[in-house]
């Protein structure tokens, strides 16, 4: 076993000659990959407050009010893992390949959703819901149900 | 007789970046005992099995580490695919192939910095940690996360990777692998490297069998043994040589860490070409019903998982012992005898994830 001198210093000379490895931030950015999973963003007029991306998020990131007609993500909580994009049925979310600026305060990101859930007990003056065509409301509209859905959906894409 | 002084070390500590204490009985300098003490970041992972579905269950076993995680996903479904019977499609096989070794040469790289880190040769660490990037910019492109892929999931793999960029790794694995041969000779050959390293930590063949050592621990004393020649994923269908070194000391198992990433580098210029066209997933029905433990080969040596399931969504129970939990027991006697200054090194050339060991 041979020991060689200066194996360092031929390193840290070619470090020395070479272009700074880092980026310098914000000034320049490193570009993103189209794989990459930067944040969560929703197409709210598509979304219909079915609570499923509510419910299947791991971390419980996900507040969907259905009464205040809100979607929330509290993005200090969302681990990137993708799965609500899976899971919602208007496929209405997107994970975005950037990432958010960071924090100052900790909040949600509320989002209010324009959609007309149909009503319960349909008042005979009250116009009908115009995008209730969501087979999924039905079966949604259980009060207090956290169930899961079964294993297989999210396998279905 | 010298007088037997105690002292504390960790869980925090300049140059050791995981939560373990140790007390350290010393006599002249020199440990006579270390008497280890754990629990600082235990977080109760595999209680919540019980309260996941068993495929939403992958997100936290993905992140039982940050280092190994995708080893620690796939190893999940693995076991839960193999209780269920499952056989998922072999390019999701391959995949998981390409992320294992991928993941195996960032946690060395990262690893051989923090060895520099703790011998005092900043340079040197950083220098890995920036030849790492590349690595790390190759799992961005391919999984869509730096550390924590996302890519595992119960019938194989969540996202598939075009052909062209498979086509286009090679090329930057490369470039990684040109610049890290001027590293690594650094840690072959550079004398002071040497002197810190050469003859501390001495483990002996028999010693490393005995106390359960595993992954390049065991390997540097001289066992040949390794999980990835058990053939799951698609390591059935390639060559793997288990790497050994001798020595049985720090050098050794630096050396043994050295290898894999060159035989790492090999692997995935074989893996890539043949990563067979196909469904990368399957659905599955039902739920797990019966037991099985799964022994896979992580960067930090074998991993075991245990699933029990009973037939409902929700598992019965999940266990993990982790390399770094079987590489404690073979640490505390290597620390016997050593000088106090070499308690740092030591302690990292086992590569300890002390977050994994207390899941
Ligand atoms: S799953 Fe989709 S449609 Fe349902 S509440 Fe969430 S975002 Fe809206
Ligand atoms: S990406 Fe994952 S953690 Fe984040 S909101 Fe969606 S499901 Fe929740």
């Amino acid at each position: 076993m041979k020991q060689k001198p200066l194996t360092m210093t031929r390193v840290a000379l070619g470090s020395l000659l070479r272009k700074p490895a880092t980026v310098p931030y914000p000034a320049a950015r490193k570009p993103v990959y189209l794989a990459t999973r930067g944040h969560i963003a929703i197409e709210e007029d598509k979304c219909n407050l079915c609570l499923i991306c509510d419910r299947r998020c791991p971390t419980g990131a996900i507040a969907v009010d259905r009464t205040g007609k809100t979607w929330a993500i509290d993005r200090l909580r969302c681990i990137q893992c993708n799965h609500c994009v899976d899971v919602c049925p208007r496929k209405c979310l997107a994970m975005e390949n950037d990432y958010t600026t960071p924090m100052q305060m900790k909040r949600s990101d509320v989002v209010p959703v324009p959609f007309t859930p149909p009503q319960p007990k349909p008042k005979p003056a009250a116009a009908p819901a115009p995008t209730s065509d969501s087979p999924l409301q039905a079966k949604e509209e259980r009060p207090g149900e956290r169930n899961h859905e079964p294993p297989d959906q999210s396998s279905a894409d | 007789m010298a007088n037997r002084t105690v002292i504390p070390f960790g869980p925090q500590h300049p140059v050791l970046p995981e939560p373990i204490h140790l007390d350290l009985v010393i006599e002249d300098e020199h440990v006579v005992e270390a008497i280890p003490s754990f629990g600082f970041i235990h977080r109760g992972l595999e209680k919540l099995v019980e309260k996941k579905d068993f495929t939403e269950f992958t997100f936290i076993a993905e992140r039982i580490c940050g280092i190994c995680s995708y080893i620690h996903g796939m190893g999940y479904c693995q076991a839960v695919e193999t209780v269920m019977g499952l056989e998922i499609p072999e390019r999701a096989k391959w995949l998981r192939t390409m992320w294992s070794e991928l993941s195996r040469i960032h946690s060395h790289m990262m690893w051989l910095g923090l060895l520099a880190d703790a011998f005092g040769f900043e340079n040197l660490f950083m220098a890995c940690w920036r030849l790492r990037e590349g690595i790390l910019d190759v799992i961005e492109e391919t999984s869509g996360g730096r550390v924590i892929f996302g890519a595992a999931k119960v019938g194989g793999c969540r996202r598939d990777v075009p052909d062209d960029l498979l086509a286009r790794i090679p090329a930057q694995l490369n470039a990684v692998e040109d610049e890290l041969r001027a590293i690594t000779n650094v840690f072959r050959d550079d004398f002071s490297v040497r002197q810190r390293l050469c003859g501390v930590g001495l483990l002996s063949r028999n010693d490393a069998y005995d106390l359960g050592a595993v992954g390049p621990m065991l390997r540097a004393s001289g066992v040949a043994q390794d999980s990835r020649l058990d053939g799951y994923a698609a390591y059935d269908k390639i060559a793997v040589e288990p790497i050994v070194e001798e020595s049985g000391d720090c050098w050794g198992r630096t050396m043994v860490r050295i290898r894999e990433i060159y035989q790492s580098f090999d692997i995935l210029r074989h893996v890539l070409p043949n990563v067979p066209p196909g469904p990368v997933d399957m659905k599955i029905t039902g739920a797990p019903k019966g037991e099985f433990f799964a022994r896979l080969e992580q960067p930090r040596g074998e991993v075991i998982y245990y699933v029990k399931g009973n037939g409902t969504k929700f598992l019965d129970r999940f266990r993990v012992r982790t390399p770094t939990f079987a590489n404690i027991p073979p640490l505390l006697k290597m620390l016997q005898g050593c000088q106090l200054a070499d308690v740092p090194v030591i302690v990292l050339t086992i590569d300890p994830c002390i977050s994994c060991a207390e899941r």
